[in-house]
């Protein structure tokens, strides 16, 4: 997946929906701004597969040597597979938040909402936090 | 940060040199401070490993002029000053008088170049003004003694890791690597007066500089160019905050407070209850103390070591047996020990290295293993 192709929530996460036997699923990060910002990941609480997350509410946490940082679902649904390996290699953030740093696939119940940020939007946004 | 709280905030004579190297900047103290300025573990690392540079002028700087300095410091203080030599630092601790801890102070002996002489306390910038007040609400009646806040007019540098003594012996006219540490001496940088001590709040060797304002940027490139050779480089206040957690350092705020007293928070070394002739002390606070130690501990501050990878944070609770036991105080990652750490004030009976225990992470109940203090101790 490329940055460009994604949609953004104004807390930093990304999805990215694809059509998979009928239904839509989608892929859930966060953004490279949102690693660089958070620095020296420590832990993440990924949630349970089964579980049903909702647009815009909190789904799991980031930790840094700082901070925690809840993480805010992008879509509403139910969550269908997480990204078993990543805790135990957050690194993966830094270098490949796009691909191989996906943290949970859901399947999505709703239309999606109507405030996600395309890429264009997304980078503008940052650009006035940083 | 909105505009109305960098309004209020000071500044130090770092502030646009902080920008400038991208740092990120908080409010800290009603202090614009820098809380990183590449990654808070590299930073740490850094310092463990060869040194780094710390702006600290948000510290407070209160200068006692006059013979009566040592007496009025004797009476605020809980360990003896007067008797302290030229050159000395000491830690030391305010109380108020039921025994609370007003706040953990750094207290140097100097004498200036033409032989007057003089204290200065070094107090957190959190309560300086707080301090302030009550010292003067505490004022002798025969006043043979000023008070000056230097804070504004100085700032401060801590030069800090194994490679800290190299870095600065070049710059100032006297030998530091042969100053013991919590020794001071007023020398010079670049002909500019400079209070040289041999302290820090990093657990490493280091040294502090205080230093005229309108030096600052002039000596901090000087201290970077002549740590070139180890790599120097700027730490920010996140990275201090790991490196004294490690090295189990209170922070005022944290493991103390005005509801805290010496002795629970370990402490009691700072606590002088005669003179050096052996002579009982009176000072604020020490009826209350006295008292304290006489009834025993309610409450200790400990170390614990958790299991995962998860911090505890400030105000988690600490239960045993599902029962309440104990409140952390400070927590983190620990980049040294890669796990994390955190300091505790636990039930007396519970304060004993390999009590097992809980904390309530957000509502997880993550075990945890009561351990002596510091996490971290330097070898050399």
């Amino acid at each position: 997946m490329n940055a460009e192709d994604l949609l953004y929530c104004d807390t930093h996460e990304w999805v990215f929906v694809a059509e998979q036997d009928g239904q839509k699923i989608a892929t859930v990060g966060i953004s490279a701004f949102a690693v660089e910002q958070l620095t020296d990941l420590v832990y993440m609480e990924l949630p349970t597969v089964g579980t049903t997350v909702t647009a815009g509410e909190e789904f799991g946490e980031v930790e840094s040597v700082k901070a925690v940082s809840p993480l805010y679902s992008p879509v509403s649904g139910t969550v269908v597979a997480v990204n078993e390996g990543l805790p135990d290699n957050l690194d993966t953030l830094n270098t490949d938040p796009y691909q191989a740093g996906w943290i949970m696939k859901v399947e999505v119940s709703d239309d999606l909402p109507a405030n996600l940020l395309d890429h264009a939007a997304y980078q503008k946004q940052c650009g006035e936090a940083g | 940060m909105n505009d109305a709280a960098s309004q209020n905030s000071n500044q130090t004579a770092l502030y646009s040199w902080h920008q400038q190297q991208g740092a990120r900047m908080v409010d800290f103290a009603g202090w614009q401070m820098p809380i990183q300025y590449s990654s808070i573990v590299d930073e740490h690392q850094a310092t463990r490993q060869s040194v780094t540079i710390f702006d600290v002028s948000h510290m407070g700087r209160l200068r006692f002029n006059g013979d009566g300095a040592g007496a009025l410091l004797d009476r605020l203080l809980t360990r003896s000053v007067s008797d302290m030599q030229v050159g000395q630092v000491r830690y030391s601790l305010m109380c108020n008088h039921e025994g609370g801890i007003l706040d953990d102070v750094l207290v140097y002996h100097l004498e200036t170049p033409s032989g007057t002489r003089y204290f200065l306390l070094v107090v957190n910038a959190s309560n300086r003004e707080k301090i302030v007040q009550w010292i003067e609400a505490q004022w002798p009646d025969q006043a043979a003694v000023e008070l000056c806040d230097r804070t504004l007019e100085t700032s401060m540098l801590a030069i800090q890791g194994p490679n800290a003594i190299a870095t600065v012996e070049p710059l100032v006219s006297i030998n530091v690597s042969e100053m013991k540490y919590f020794r001071t001496k007023v020398t010079n940088q670049m002909n500019k007066p400079c209070i040289v001590s041999r302290t820090g709040y990093t657990g490493e060797d280091g040294v502090e500089l205080i230093i005229r304002q309108g030096q600052t940027e002039h000596v901090l490139q000087n201290i970077l160019a002549a740590g070139r050779q180890f790599n120097i480089s700027p730490a920010g206040l996140g990275a201090r905050d790991t490196l004294r957690l490690e090295s189990a350092m209170p922070l005022y705020g944290h493991e103390l407070n005005e509801e805290i007293n010496p002795l629970e928070a370990g402490l009691a070394f700072a606590v002088s209850w005669q003179d050096q002739a052996g002579n009982e002390r009176e000072f604020i606070g020490r009826d209350a103390l006295a008292e304290i130690k006489d009834s025993g501990l309610q409450r200790q501050r400990v170390g614990l070591k958790m299991d995962g990878r998860r911090p505890a944070r400030d105000g988690y609770t600490v239960l045993a047996d599902g029962e309440s036991v104990g409140i952390v105080t400070s927590g983190t990652f620990s980049p040294t020990l890669q796990k994390p750490i955190a300091m505790a004030y636990v039930s007396a009976e519970l304060a004993e290295p390999g009590k097992q225990v809980d904390v309530d992470v957000r509502g997880t109940l993550i075990p945890a293993t009561i351990c002596p203090l510091p996490f971290y101790k330097r070898t050399s």
